[in-house]
């Protein structure tokens, strides 16, 4: 009997043990498989190069990466734009000023509209977005555009990220002491110096954070962004022209990706780099957030 | 002002759902959910889109069984073995939430090289494997922080009593958390089913139900990309249908998992 319990204890101990082995090197797999299929092409070119041309023919072996980078960048320096003062903005409302079943009814809704899948949001931006950037708002700059452009990327990006960076600031603004803003207040502080100077001093790099990884989830996002873009290969700084970010580029051309040689590693390259970026950016700013964890 | 930021919100994204719903129930109908795709159906012939549910919920669910076997060993290996050395608990965690941040399309392209390293084709066993990967760490995170809410006292208890770890882990932590694993799975089903980015590569896509693990198999989030891309109206309505056959799915599935969580809350010892 109780050899049998020292056996079960055995291969169980085993079993997790290799689990939390898989995941735990799970980052390090992807990277060294992602850097083994890019490997061919980073023998024929160097990192510089790669990251820094901006001809794009793969027939010709012609890899340069700048457009999609920069085209990631843009879309997603624009959705940052239009979430962060309404993140901001909702998430004091909802944790200091609404009444609390307001908040109780919130809670899930932000939380199910984070769950709902990209494509959905692209599905939206394509019947919404596109058709009113084209009709409405480039007549109105003067500019005539098809309304797949890097603005509807933007849009479309912004509002997916919201109901991810809100939830994550809410959490942030929970965790700030009521005793603090008591104080605050009885000291003959507004109900808005409070939130200026308490509130959001003390949730700083909390706020910093959720902000960054909402960056990080923009960057990486594909379809929604993919749907509305327009994915032109070119380098243009007006918001009504199409873009093609990174990760629209490797879902793209996944298609042709074996028929040209040196196209997938090219694509692995891409993927290398989202990944490479991304983690570091979530490491980064998860890194801030245990650090004021700890604090507390 | 941050009042009218917070009502401007809700009502764009309550905007957002009600116009897939109208938009969707125009073209919904049983044949939709009900026929697999006909001869000419991308070009508005007959047929609907089972094929892509079908194939959605295989990869999901296997992706779940899958992410599960790895996934509860590993949180309660977390929880129960190295509940003592705070820093390493930490420090996975850490590494599991960077990897909850990691885009799906990496996920995508990385399952696609493994593919070839193992020389598949395309095919529903490589988007299991590949939707697994994605949602691994949530399983994991998720399940985790049910367990870590467990008290201590219980720890104790049970070990005092005699048990070994591995009992300790799978009679009695395990059942404790068990409301919360089944929201984690949940959760991380909807993700699996939602998700389009990682299958592109990896499950191809097909106009039939596959039948084995080896076949290609459609999946809703493309069928719905692919059909909002053709210039054909009546294909680009049945991609509304689609997205929000897709809608509901998700819906329902998170209003379960609330709905456990909140029994979970009231069962168990605290």
């Amino acid at each position: 009997m109780l050899y049998r319990r020292k056996v079960i204890d055995r291969v169980s101990t085993i079993w997790m043990i290799v689990s939390i082995s898989i995941i735990v090197l799970l980052p390090v797999i992807i990277g060294i498989g992602l850097y083994i299929k890019a490997s061919p092409l980073l023998e024929i070119k160097s990192l510089g190069q790669l990251l820094g041309s901006t001809i794009w023919l793969p027939n010709e072996k012609e890899f340069g990466f700048l457009p999609f980078i920069l085209g990631s960048l843009y879309v997603t320096l624009i959705s940052f734009c239009l979430a962060v003062p309404v993140c901001l903005l909702s998430a004091i409302y909802l944790t200091q000023f609404a009444p609390k079943q307001f908040m109780n009814f919130m809670h899930p809704v932000i939380d199910i509209l984070a769950g709902l899948p990209s494509v959905i949001y692209g599905v939206w931006g394509v019947i919404v977005i596109v058709p009113f950037i084209s009709n409405h708002v480039a007549p109105f700059f003067g500019v005539k555009s098809s309304g797949y452009t890097i603005l509807a990327g933007g849009i479309v990006l912004a509002i997916m990220c919201i109901p991810y960076i809100l939830n994550m600031l809410i959490e942030v603004f929970n965790t700030i002491p009521t005793g603090l803003k008591e104080a605050s207040l009885s000291l003959g502080a507004t109900f808005w110096e409070m939130v200026k100077h308490v509130v959001i001093r003390r949730g700083g790099a909390g706020i910093i954070s959720a902000f960054g990884l909402g960056i990080a989830k923009a960057f990486g996002e594909t379809m929604a962004v993919m749907m509305v873009v327009g994915n032109m290969v070119q380098i243009k700084f007006s918001l009504f022209d199409a873009g093609y970010p990174l990760p629209a580029l490797i879902a793209n051309n996944y298609g042709e990706m074996l028929s040209i040689p040196m196209y997938d590693s090219a694509l692995m390259f891409a993927a290398l780099l989202l990944f490479v970026i991304i983690l570091l950016i979530n490491l980064i700013f998860r890194y801030f957030i245990y650090k004021t964890k700890s604090n507390e | 002002m941050s009042a009218i930021a917070t009502y401007s919100l809700v009502a764009t994204l309550a905007f957002i759902i009600i116009l897939i719903f109208v938009k969707g129930f125009n073209a919904l109908s049983w044949d939709m959910v009900l026929k697999t795709p006909k001869g000419g159906y991308y070009y508005g012939g007959e047929g609907g889109v089972l094929n892509a549910i079908v194939g959605s919920l295989y990869i999901s669910i296997g992706a779940t069984l899958i992410a599960a076997l790895i996934g509860i060993p590993a949180a309660l290996y977390i929880n129960v073995h190295l509940a003592r050395y705070k820093r390493t608990q930490n420090a996975i965690r850490y590494i599991l939430d960077a990897l909850w941040g990691v885009p799906s399309i990496v996920y995508g392209a990385f399952g696609f090289a493994l593919m070839l390293f193992m020389g598949m084709n395309a095919s529903l066993l490589a988007g299991i494997i590949t939707v697994a990967l994605l949602i691994l760490p949530i399983v994991v995170r998720t399940f985790d922080e049910v367990l870590c809410t467990i008290p201590k006292g219980l720890h104790e208890a049970t070990l005092a009593l005699g048990s070994t770890r591995a009992e300790m882990a799978f009679k009695i932590i395990f059942k404790q958390g068990f409301p919360g694993l089944i929201t984690a799975l949940l959760l991380a089903f909807g993700r699996g089913i939602g998700d389009a980015a990682s299958v592109l590569f990896t499950a191809g896509y097909t106009d039939l139900i596959p039948t084995n693990l080896d076949e290609p198999a459609a999946t809703l989030p493309l069928a719905i990309f692919f059909q909002l891309s053709s210039p054909i109206p009546e294909v680009r309505e049945r991609a509304f249908a689609a997205a929000a056959i897709l809608t509901i799915i998700i819906l329902i599935i998170s209003l379960i998992a609330r709905f456990l969580s909140k029994m979970h809350s009231k069962t168990n010892l605290k």
